[in-house]
């Protein structure tokens, strides 16, 4: 079942594409990462999502309907990248205000604020001002005041930013439980480890329009360049074969690349004939980060502006 | 429209709980009864001081005419004192009545400046010396002459009555209807500054404190703009509301630690100095039988409503689109504001300049144009409008809120996602035109 269905969504404004024919689907419980680098149109894409801009073009079906911000953004949780809080609200007001304009009723709400502030440690926080407050606490109320209402779909702008890793931690093993309890998650960032760490699906979008799809391991898999690592305690006689190439020597390991059809057992035969002893040999999958880069290189660092006609 | 309610009841209680608010609330008319009673005491007790005058070289014609004021000023004919010696003889001022008679100007010396009061009144003092004169050269009596002044002095007043189409007569107070009317046409100006202000000031703390996109994910732009303006309104109304009760159980309390008669006194012989204006009105506010009974209070108090609620809501919006582009940068604001602040200073200027002639050309057309109609048509109601152009107005009024907050609420919608760009006002004005 797909939670979110992006069907060509296009968004000009007056001197950039911003969102060029963009497609997608979100399968419900996943968590999806959306990349792309500064300017590539990640987040009006987002506000598209959230209700905040209407597409010029294409559609947007939610949970197989088409999309209607009024009744639907209560089933929305968002944390924009720039993100904030009224700084002068005691936080227990502001979180409870905040849940009230999601549409949750002020018991209901004032029930859930409570098990998250036990949850996150938060209790003594209720009577303070948010300016009181570290970066890293707001972000965690911040984190707090998105999910609250239990949304459907939960869309996270660069959620580690500014944490210390133990918050990090605590953030990310939420999000699993919020995916495992059904969640949908969209995770928008540029920190390629955290993506490779929790996203199951990803879609990579530059200059507007959308590059890549998939899941992690299909990318990875799209993008091998049959690398692979040989790890032995004796050298080998001769490496000239038509085999593979070395691409990096060490004392102890070998970096191949297999050239023509071959496959991992003739490098292994290869080796075996020598007498070599082989205690690993494993197969090298492009990083996300590299795959990224990959993509996106040769991009000019800010996007251009131009004439829409 | 929940969500609207939310948002509404979130602004203004914040501000109600505010210390600012409360200060204003409560501060504001104790210092302005302070003020009004204080400067009526100071009139009183600086105008005390008795003023004796030497009069020297008198040409004959004077010395039987020239009467002094038992309270206030002494003329004394004596010849021995001259403008050298007259402060050790125990006189404050010497006056010389033989420079020039042919001019009639005539020097009085003194050691402190006389004030322009004490000045007028001397001069009074000569003319009504100089007429006497002359009639009793023609023959009539001096106690005659006494006798009709003593009769004549104060015996008719004028009292201006309006004649409605039905024939009813109503009584008016021409001095009393120009107090209120530029009283609350005053009173419209500040607050719509302030109150302005405040709505501005909001929505760029949304902006610079980077909530608004949180915010516009749960509500509308438009609900949560109008929320403000509407929650702000209701903060003003609650102000004024306090404003006044406060100003009533003041006045009333100060009014059982005021005896009655010092404050008439002291607004009767200040009826054209600045201070006594200020008298008066302490005057006025005490007697509230006398005030109720000539103005329509409830009248007023209704459109004074109505024009600051309409009023604000035709500004409010578009200071809310300014403050919706601004970032961070206060100085973006001025001069981005200048637009909207232009009218309703002009509005100030046009409602100070011609209250004496409400009923002008220029009064007429800017009470019915909605840019300035708040601010000058309060100053004309004191003193009747007709219903026609009343009810003109007040449609101007509300159609051209309409105008502006469909306007300001396009560029406020894209101006609070803006972050980082300066927006000028030709984008603006771009913003509010484009199709949605």
């Amino acid at each position: 079942m797909n939670i979110l269905e992006l069907q060509n969504l296009q968004k000009y404004f007056a001197t950039q594409k911003a969102v060029d024919d963009i497609s997608f689907t979100i399968k419900q419980g996943s968590i999806f990462g959306l990349l792309g680098p500064n300017g590539a149109g990640k987040t009006t894409l987002l506000r598209m999502i959230t209700g905040i801009f209407y597409p010029d073009k294409g559609n947007i079906l939610f949970n197989g309907k088409p999309f209607d911000p009024v009744k639907d953004v209560g089933k929305i949780g968002y944390m924009p990248e720039e993100r904030g809080l009224y700084k002068k609200m005691k936080i227990g007001e502001q979180a409870l205000y905040l849940a009230q304009l999601k549409g949750l009723s002020k018991a209901d709400a004032m029930q859930k604020i409570k098990a998250w502030f036990i949850k996150f440690e938060m209790e003594s926080w209720w009577n303070k001002k948010v300016e009181d407050l570290s970066k890293g606490m707001s972000q965690k109320l911040q984190f707090v005041t998105t999910v609250l209402h239990e949304p459907e779909l939960i869309i996270l702008d660069e959620p580690f930013s500014g944490l210390d890793p133990v918050n990090a931690n605590l953030i990310k093993d939420e999000i699993f439980n919020l995916a495992k309890n059904g969640s949908t998650i969209i995770f928008s960032t540029h920190r390629m480890e955290q993506v490779e760490e929790i996203c199951g699906h990803i879609a990579i979008v530059n200059k507007g329009k959308k590059i890549l799809d998939g899941t992690v391991p299909q990318i990875k898999n799209q993008f091998k360049e049959n690398v692979y690592r040989l790890g032995a305690t004796t050298a080998a006689h001769h490496l000239m074969t038509y085999i593979f190439e070395v691409i990096k020597h060490q004392p102890n390991e070998l970096l191949l690349k297999l050239l023509h059809d071959s496959t991992p057992n003739d490098v292994l035969k290869f080796f075996i004939n020598q007498d070599v002893a082989i205690h690993s040999f494993n197969e090298v999958l492009p990083t996300l980060n590299e795959i990224f880069i990959k993509l996106v290189e040769g991009t000019p660092e800010a996007r251009q502006f131009e004439t829409i006609k | 429209m929940n969500k609207t309610w939310l948002i509404i009841k979130r602004e203004y209680i914040t501000r109600v709980r505010n210390k600012t608010f409360l200060l204003s609330t409560f501060l504001l008319p104790i210092v302005m009864m302070l003020f009004i009673f204080g400067s009526a005491f100071f009139a009183l007790s600086s105008k005390e001081k008795l003023k004796t005058i030497a009069v020297i070289n008198d040409p004959g014609m004077f010395k039987a005419n020239l009467q002094g004021d038992t309270a206030r000023l002494v003329f004394d004919f004596i010849n021995t004192v001259d403008s050298t010696n007259f402060f050790a003889k125990g006189y404050d001022a010497v006056l010389n009545l033989n420079n020039d008679s042919i001019a009639r100007k005539y020097t009085i010396h003194s050691k402190k400046q006389l004030g322009i009061d004490a000045q007028e009144m001397i001069e009074k003092k000569l003319d009504k010396a100089y007429e006497n004169n002359q009639l009793q050269k023609k023959g009539i009596r001096k106690q005659t002459l006494d006798s009709i002044s003593k009769i004549a002095n104060g015996a008719f007043s004028v009292e201006n009555r309006l004649t409605s189409e039905k024939g009813k007569s109503q009584e008016v107070n021409a001095q009393l209807n120009y107090g209120v009317g530029f009283g609350s046409g005053i009173l419209i100006y500040i607050t719509m500054f302030i109150f302005g202000a405040m709505v501005m000031r909001g929505v760029m703390e949304e902006k610079t404190s980077r909530i608004a996109e949180v915010m516009v994910s749960s509500v509308k732009p438009f609900q949560l703009m109008m929320g403000k303006i509407i929650g702000i309104a209701a903060v003003g109304l609650t102000q004024f509301f306090l404003w006044i009760v406060l100003v009533l159980i003041l006045s009333t309390a100060l009014s059982f630690f005021i005896p009655h008669d010092i404050l008439q006194q002291a607004s009767e012989m200040n009826k054209n100095m600045p201070v006594g204006g200020s008298s008066a009105m302490a005057m006025k506010l005490i007697d509230i039988k006398q005030t109720v009974s000539t103005v329509n209070w409830a009248q007023i108090i209704s459109f004074f409503i109505f024009y600051f609620l309409g009023g604000y809501l035709f500004y409010a919006s578009l200071f809310a689109a300014i403050g919706s582009v601004i970032n961070e940068d206060p100085q973006e604001a001025q001069s981005l504001m200048l637009p909207i602040t232009m009218p309703i200073i002009f509005a100030f200027i046009i409602m100070t300049s011609n209250l004496n002639t409400p009923d002008s050309t220029i009064m007429v057309w800017a009470s019915m144009i909605p840019f300035t109609s708040p601010i000058v048509m309060m100053a004309r109601i004191p003193s009747g409008v007709p219903w026609q152009q009343l009810v003109l107005s007040m449609a101007l009024l509300i159609a051209g809120f309409w105008c502006t907050t469909w306007l300001a609420a396009k560029i406020y919608r894209t101006g609070i996602l803006m972050y980082g760009k300066k927006a000028n006002w030709k984008e603006m004005i771009k913003w509010a035109f484009k199709k949605s």
